[in-house]
């Protein structure tokens, strides 16, 4: 498979008024085309920071970084499902999920099918025409996958998406993100402070170490898909978990020593 | 008293409330302790209302709760029209609103030889002199009558003003230099009695008297505010919005028109309310000080010749001025924020 994403190097270095602080360290990833990566690591160790800069969002002090284009050269490289939900509270759930076309020039009635193609995949359809407060957090977040996927960009980005949900909403949001990769296989980076929810739905699973977060080690996840929740019943399921935690354990304390 | 019998308490209640009523006029105290019938009066109908509602059926309870809202008002005007007429409360300084309400009457009905203007001028002239004269014949028509005149000043100012104050609240919002520079200046324009600026305004204008300083005075004041909340708006339109704006391929003039610009409108319309009520400020001072008709002047004028229940009508006609206003930018708002209606109840 081709190389996708490819990232060597990279460093992140705030200005602060005690001098530069370093929040990524020398942080490599390369990413194949349709794989599902998430990225895990103690809180502040710069792993949204990282999707930030993959999003361009903000500039990387130095290092390399590329998203490699697809056949198509107008598909826009990456879209970001943002932690805080970030969609636009004066635009509707359709005018929201259109968004992107509608940025770039789609006609009125291609981006509103493709718009009513992705609402009908979150299963969003009665509400075609609320505005955001009149939904759900869960909702709210379907929203916002589905806007990204309506944008059907090269790279999907997503920041803790379902962070800030209820553990049964959660739930329910991971099984769809299980279904919708499966109907897009779409390359995913997925940051996610969830050991649980990396494993179940990632192909590989990157950790980072406390600040400044840099690469510790990068796990294959070879559970067959497609997958569902069950899988979270299966040994191997427990095995991975169990391994992976058992080497993001020190990095947890050293993250709350560092923050003490 | 026995609180465990709600239905008891609250008939106790009413007798207390009646036999303090009675023993108040019986032996004519409310000549004497007024505020203080009053104060203790206020606090047995809240008694009541708080125990009667007990009774209402939760059905009803919003039914009940805008018979308070209407009634309690109606109580208050009944009340004073009584006090007023027993000889409880100086007429001259609170004429009874019945005395009011006709003085309104007679505003509306006569011609005031002297200055020839009457309250509502004549208003169905307007299509016509538009048609020959333009605005300036709306200006004209606007002159002899006090209630337009008022209106017509308010709104002149306030779009002559507002216009330019959201676009220049728009450049700071967006240039953090344009910001930096300007913003001492506006603060302290701000914090200015907009009204101070109206004798410069009469020097600049050919005719002192005439409409041109008073509706620039309007127009300056809302473009202050307007200018001040817009930027506020615009630079605290929040962080996330931007990001997902560009990061969905936004280009400058899209960022601005489908995320900067509706992120801000709540803020900007705060400022356009605000705008809006120092606009009458405004207007109603310059009135009493140096104009020959409008709202403002008609109250001061029966004040200088004691006319109270027409002063009093000066004041409703201002107040209904501000309520129609008001509901007009209501409107406005709910048109250009849909996405606003319900929210505060819902989120």
């Amino acid at each position: 498979m081709a190389v996708k994403i490819l990232a060597e190097n990279i460093w992140k270095t705030f200005q602060t008024a005690g001098g530069p602080i370093d929040a990524i360290k020398n942080f490599n990833l390369s990413v194949e085309e349709g794989k599902f990566v998430s990225i895990v690591g103690p809180s502040g160790c710069g792993k949204s920071t990282f999707l930030r800069i993959l999003a361009g969002l903000v500039p990387a002090t130095s290092g390399n970084l590329k998203i490699f284009p697809g056949k198509d050269l107008t598909k826009p490289l990456n879209s970001v499902v943002f932690q805080e939900y970030a969609i636009f509270p004066w635009r509707t759930v359709l005018d929201n999920v259109s968004f992107g076309p509608e940025m770039r020039g789609v006609g009125k009635k291609e981006r509103r099918e493709l718009a009513l193609h992705w609402i009908d995949a979150v299963g969003l359809n009665k509400f075609i025409d609320c505005y955001p407060h009149q939904l759900s957090g869960g909702m709210k977040q379907r929203v916002s996958i589905a806007r990204a996927l309506a944008n059907d960009p090269e790279v999907l980005l997503m920041d803790e998406p379902l962070g800030a949900l209820d553990a049964q909403t959660r739930n329910v949001l991971q099984e769809e993100l299980l279904k919708l990769w499966e109907a897009t296989h779409k390359t995913v980076i997925y940051i996610t402070h969830s050991i649980e929810e990396a494993v179940l739905l990632s192909d590989e699973v990157v950790l980072m170490t406390s600040h400044p977060g840099t690469n510790k080690i990068n796990f294959d996840i070879n559970i067959p898909r497609p997958r569902d929740l069950k899988i979270t019943g299966t040994p191997e399921f427990a095995r991975l978990t169990l391994v992976i935690w058992e080497v993001l354990r020190d990095e947890v304390i050293a993250a709350m020593e560092d923050q003490r | 008293m026995n609180k465990s019998n709600p239905k008891q308490y609250l008939i106790t209640l009413a007798s207390a409330f009646l036999i303090f009523n009675l023993v108040f006029l019986g032996f004519r105290l409310w000549y004497s302790l007024f505020l203080l019938g009053l104060l203790i009066d206020f606090i047995f109908i809240v008694m009541l209302a708080e125990e009667g509602s007990k009774f209402i059926a939760a059905r009803h309870a919003t039914k009940f709760e805008r018979s308070l809202a209407i009634g309690f008002p109606i109580l208050v005007l009944v009340g004073w029209e009584l006090t007023v007429r027993a000889g409880i409360l100086n007429p001259l300084w609170f004429p009874p609103p019945s005395k009011i309400a006709v003085a309104l009457w007679q505003l509306i009905i006569s011609y005031n030889q002297f200055t020839k203007t009457s309250l509502m001028g004549r208003p169905w002239l307007i299509p016509s002199m538009f048609e020959k004269q333009g605005w300036a014949g709306i200006a004209t028509l606007a002159q002899e009558s006090d209630l337009f005149g008022t209106l017509f000043r308010v709104v002149a100012g306030f779009i002559l003003g507002f216009i330019p104050g959201i676009i220049l609240g728009v450049v700071m919002g967006v240039s953090r230099s344009v910001r930096i520079m300007l913003n001492s200046i506006l603060s302290a324009v701000y914090v200015l009695p907009k009204i101070m600026i109206f004798p410069i305004m009469m020097l600049m204008f050919a005719d002192p008297f005439g409409e041109g300083p008073k509706i620039a005075v309007v127009a300056i004041s809302a473009f202050f505010l307007v200018a001040i909340n817009t930027m506020a708006g615009v630079a605290g339109v929040d962080n996330v919005y931007l990001e997902a704006g560009r990061n969905y391929g936004a280009n400058r003039w899209q960022m601005f028109r489908h995320v900067i610009i509706p992120g801000a409108l709540p803020v900007i319309f705060a400022g356009l309310r605000l705008a809006l009520g120092t606009a009458l400020i405004v207007v109603v001072s310059i009135e009493f000080i140096r104009a020959k008709t409008g709202v403002g002047y008609l109250t001061f004028y029966y004040w200088e010749i004691m006319d109270t229940p027409k002063m009093y009508a000066g004041l409703v006609l201002v107040m209904l001025i501000g309520v129609l206003l008001n509901e007009v930018l209501q409107w406005i708002e709910t048109v250009t924020m849909p996405w606003q209606k319900g929210r505060s109840a819902n989120s």
